[in-house]
């Protein structure tokens, strides 16, 4: 049975799931933590190990997540824990019917992580939509720009030390750059 | 200009990413445009007829949904929810609950998941009666439409007469709803739905079988299975490209696996088989409501656990233990214990999921909504260049963007 | 002079009194009977105090506005195109009420504003001028959507103009004049004694149905309305256009609605023939002309409300479709149909 259903038992487990014993032993540095609370099982990995491991979910046969279903980052300043940013990652499986979270750790000061845009493609847009929110710079993406605001836009909104009522700089009008006129000067 | 080009394209020849400056014409199928439901902007470069490049800007109805969650208590982003899928607010609702009630560790009382399903499947109709009109309207049946949006008026009444609301519901509580059937609601129900049952069979006759409808959408954006996949696609447009994947049977939640119903499955992923799946989720729907009324438990609506409902205010003004909680429920908010959890459910669009993490205090510190039709409008460029530009129609259509979802 | 004078009278009755009339009072009711087969009311709110007439006023009321409105010319349009190019559907649109019959001749009173030798050549010549409306409003506008629009109209509007043509060369073929009073006065011969008259419907059914379709391309109504495309190209090739010059082009639209139910009524329905009034002798000549009248307006509407609910019930064909619908098989139909009627002729005289 599916975790998420079962919510007769929802105590937080502190066994290691079954995923999580297997990445332990596939890349034995790289988990630094994992829980199952409510049953969402999460395994917390080093940044440098990153990529592979999400390689490893994909085309690995006991895993083969083939579905990237979201992405997205938690500031953590005000719990006033570092480091600051925490990346968010969930996979479901169709073949062996089960989700997972891997969460990454970024320090406010190097907030860089791996692309993995080559692995699923849905990720493209979830990675624009990282940067957009909370400025974290994903290495290797073709294009990283602005995906819900305007490319003028100062700031991230996400990040807790941006206040909710901040205004932004009037812009001034654009001039749209190119206008055919099919061969008539004007 | 993306980069993306994962298809045999019809018209040979035509590779995006190739140089067309000479022949390319670069126009804008602009946010202010009739076929574009909420607002979005495509940067479109055709060879003639032909898409050979696109790039789509959204963001228009960014309201930072987000934002405003970690500066309210957990229960006033109930109202924010209603405007995220707008065509179906009660599932956005029925989500964020089951997601705050997940970290609470608590079930709602079986007759509340009971009408919360009849609700949510209501929600799921209408939304697909909103998106199959609107591609016929832009089809050129009007007709269709019409008779769709009458039926559709049919199922607003019913969530009026359930919450007050046709649009801004806000109806589910963490531990329940926020209030009983009312009187005569499930005789209205049966009514309605047979006057639906009436309206279905008429349109399907009009259309289904339609020479010109189906050489507009037949053979038009399709879509192979791992593309599907690696692009993220969830509900209806996953299960036209012949993966039958609805969460309600994958990871049951609520009541859904003491229902019997059944998921249509297409097999290209093109337009006709996206409009054949939704028209049949539309009757299945109907078939889980009939199940949902007949199998009406009595029973309280709402949990009578402390510091989750509020209490009636003959003990609010009647005794200190019910004046204390609602004090305290009303100015520091519902407190989930600390922790973070991921629930999905099944939204009109496909996989809706939020994604909540509570320290304990009264403010959430991240409410997350995963938006199904983000994948799908990341994936527009894929599915329409080497079309013609009248199939940007059919297929965005079928794709069904609603910018409050997506956006937030 | 008493000619020429009796031409302009003949001319302005016409069209004064039938065609733009009726044109206009097809605005609204296409709008109400889409709104009928839709379920709904329709347009019935424009008043004068309590009088609303059912929404008959709002002819009154669109005209009004659009006068009112602000007349709109891009910038960087072509000046002099961008001007006349409303007018020339407008000017064909009317024109093709030139050569129809209203009634039968009294005498050498003809209801007929001129009844020229080639008249049927004269249709064609007259629906190849609508074209340039169309494509110059497009491409003068100095827009992209417009362009699209207008190269679609060309495109669709010629093609199907070719075989236009042949669908009517049977009807040539069989009444032997290009005159149009000949073809009429062909139509009221009857067949098996004096059963069923010989209308065009039913020597050259297929013909008929060929012709109908060409003129519905013709006129970019649905379901071939490509080039006004709507949902993808917004407006199509009267985008850019506002106030009085969209009127133009929307009032061109109808009186050519008008024009072609006229047309279809008077090659393929027997024109102003009431069916067996021959067998009623000694009809007084005023009740003849009345009835020829009725009948004529009676045919006429009803293929204008034929027109107005194929646009609500049909879907929309896709441009490439359209065209191959009319290169790939109805040409081929139309040749058919000149060989089919040219055996039959010579075998049966």
């Amino acid at each position: 049975m599916s975790e998420g259903s079962s919510k007769k038992d929802m105590e937080e487990s502190t066994e290691a799931g079954e995923l999580t014993n297997l990445l332990q032993r596939e890349f034995p540095n790289a988990v630094t933590g994992f829980h199952s609370h409510r049953g969402d099982e999460t395994v917390v990995i080093e940044r440098d190990a990153f990529e592979s491991v999400c390689s490893f979910l994909r085309d690995d046969s006991r895993c083969s997540f083939e579905i990237m279903m979201d992405l997205t980052a938690v500031d953590r300043l005000e719990m006033e824990v570092t480091p600051r940013f925490e990346m968010v990652y969930h996979f479901k499986s169709l073949t062996h019917a089960r989700r997972l979270r891997l969460k990454v750790h970024l320090a406010e000061d190097d907030c860089k992580i791996a692309s993995i845009h080559h692995l699923w493609k849905a990720v493209d847009w979830y990675e624009r939509e990282c940067y957009d929110m909370f400025g974290i710079q994903f290495e290797g993406h073709p294009d990283l720009r602005r995906i819900l605001m305007y490319e003028e836009f100062e700031g991230h909104p996400l990040r807790k030390d941006y206040p909710i009522d901040k205004q932004q700089p009037l812009l001034e009008l654009k001039e749209v750059e190119e206008r055919h006129t099919y061969g008539r000067d004007s | 200009m993306t980069e993306m080009n994962t298809l045999e394209s019809p018209i040979k020849g035509i590779k995006s990413g190739e140089d067309y400056s000479a022949s390319v014409m670069s126009i804008e199928i602009g946010p202010a445009h009739p076929a574009m439901h909420g607002i979005v902007r495509f940067t479109t470069h055709l060879d003639g007829e032909v898409i050979v490049g696109m790039d789509p800007e959204i963001g228009y109805l960014h309201r930072g949904f987000e934002k405003e969650s970690e500066n309210s208590k957990w229960i006033q982003v109930i109202p924010y929810t209603d405007r995220l899928n707008y065509v179906s607010p009660l599932l956005n609702n029925i989500g964020y609950s089951m997601a705050v009630e997940k970290l609470y560790g608590i079930e709602a009382p079986r007759r509340a998941e009971f009408t919360r399903v009849i609700m949510g499947e209501i929600s799921r109709i209408t939304d697909h009666l909103t998106c199959l009109g609107a591609v016929a309207m832009e089809i050129g049946a009007f007709t269709f439409f019409l008779w769709f949006i009458k039926a559709r008026e049919y199922l607003w009444e019913l969530v009026e007469e359930m919450s007050g609301a046709r649009l801004t519901t806000n109806w589910t509580r963490f531990g329940g709803n926020a209030n009983d059937l009312p009187d005569g609601f499930l005789n209205d129900l049966s009514d309605r739905l047979a006057k639906l049952k009436d309206v279905m069979s008429e349109c399907d006759k009009l259309l289904t079988r339609n020479k010109i409808f189906i050489d507009r959408v037949k053979g038009v954006g399709s879509f192979s299975k791992e593309d599907a996949l690696s692009f993220g696609f969830t509900g209806p447009l996953l299960r036209a490209c012949g993966i039958p994947y609805d969460v309600r049977r994958a990871d049951p939640y609520s009541v859904y696996d003491e229902l019997d119903f059944e998921i249509p499955v297409g097999s290209v992923g093109d337009c006709f088989d996206r409009f054949l799946v939704r028209m049949e989720e539309i009757r299945q729907s109907i078939h889980i409501i009939e199940q949902a009324a007949d199998k009406m438990p009595e029973g309280p609506f709402m949990t009578d656990e402390r510091m989750l409902h509020y209490p009636d205010k003959k003990d609010v003004y009647g005794n200190i233990e019910g004046l204390i909680d609602h004090f305290k429920l009303v100015m520091e908010g519902h407190q989930p214990p600390a922790g973070e959890i991921y629930m999905p459910i099944e939204g009109g669009n496909g996989e809706l999921g939020f994604y909540l993490v509570s320290d304990g205090g009264g403010d959430p510190v991240r409410v997350r909504l995963r938006p199904p039709c983000f994948n799908l409008v990341s994936a527009m460029p894929a599915m329409t260049i080497g079309h013609y530009v009248a199939d940007i129609v059919p297929i965005f259509g079928s794709v069904n963007m609603i910018g409050g979802e997506m956006d937030r | 002079m008493i000619p020429t004078v009796l031409a302009i009278l003949k001319i302005m009755v016409i069209i004064l009194l039938f065609a733009m009339p009726l044109g206009t009072v097809l605005t609204l009711m296409e709008r109400k009977w889409s709104a009928m087969i839709q379920d709904r009311v329709g347009p019935n709110r424009a008043n004068i105090g309590k009088f609303t007439g059912h929404g008959a006023l709002h002819i009154a009321a669109d005209g009004l506005k659009s006068i009112f409105k602000e007349d709109t010319i891009p910038k960087g349009a072509d000046g002099f195109l961008y001007l006349i190019a409303p007018f020339f559907g407008l000017i064909a649109g009317v024109a093709t009420f030139a050569i129809i019959p209203l009634a039968g001749p009294i005498g050498d009173f003809t209801f007929q504003v001129t009844d020229i030798e080639p008249g049927l050549l004269f249709i064609f010549a007259i629906t190849s001028l609508s074209v340039y409306g169309a494509v110059l409003a497009g491409t003068s506008s100095n827009s992209k959507f417009a362009l699209l629009g207008g190269t679609r109209a060309s495109a669709q509007m010629i093609s199907y103009e070719v075989f236009m043509g042949l669908a009517l060369m049977g009807v040539f073929m069989v009444y032997g004049t290009t005159r149009v009073s000949g073809i009429v006065e062909g139509q009221n011969e009857y067949w098996f004694g004096n059963i069923i008259p010989m209308w065009g419907v039913f020597t050259q059914p297929l013909g008929f149905v060929l012709f109908f379709t060409a003129l519905v391309a013709e006129t970019k109504r649905a379901p071939f309305d490509a080039p006004e495309g709507e949902s993808e190209i917004v407006a199509g090739y009267f985008l850019e256009y506002s106030g009085m010059r969209w009127s133009a082009f929307m009032l061109a639209e109808y009186v050519a609605l008008v024009g072609v139910a006229s047309l279809i009524t008077t090659l393929f329905f027997g024109g102003y023939h009431v069916p067996w009034l021959h067998l009623w002798e000694d009809a007084p000549q005023w009740i003849v002309t009345i009835m020829q009248l009725i009948k004529f307006s009676i045919f006429t509407v009803f293929f204008c409300w034929f027109q107005i609910q194929l646009r609500w019930t049909v879907p929309k064909f896709r441009f490439d479709q359209t065209m191959a619908l009319g290169w790939k098989k109805l040409l081929p139909l139309s040749l058919v149909n000149v060989f089919v009627t040219a055996f039959v002729i010579l075998a049966f005289g």
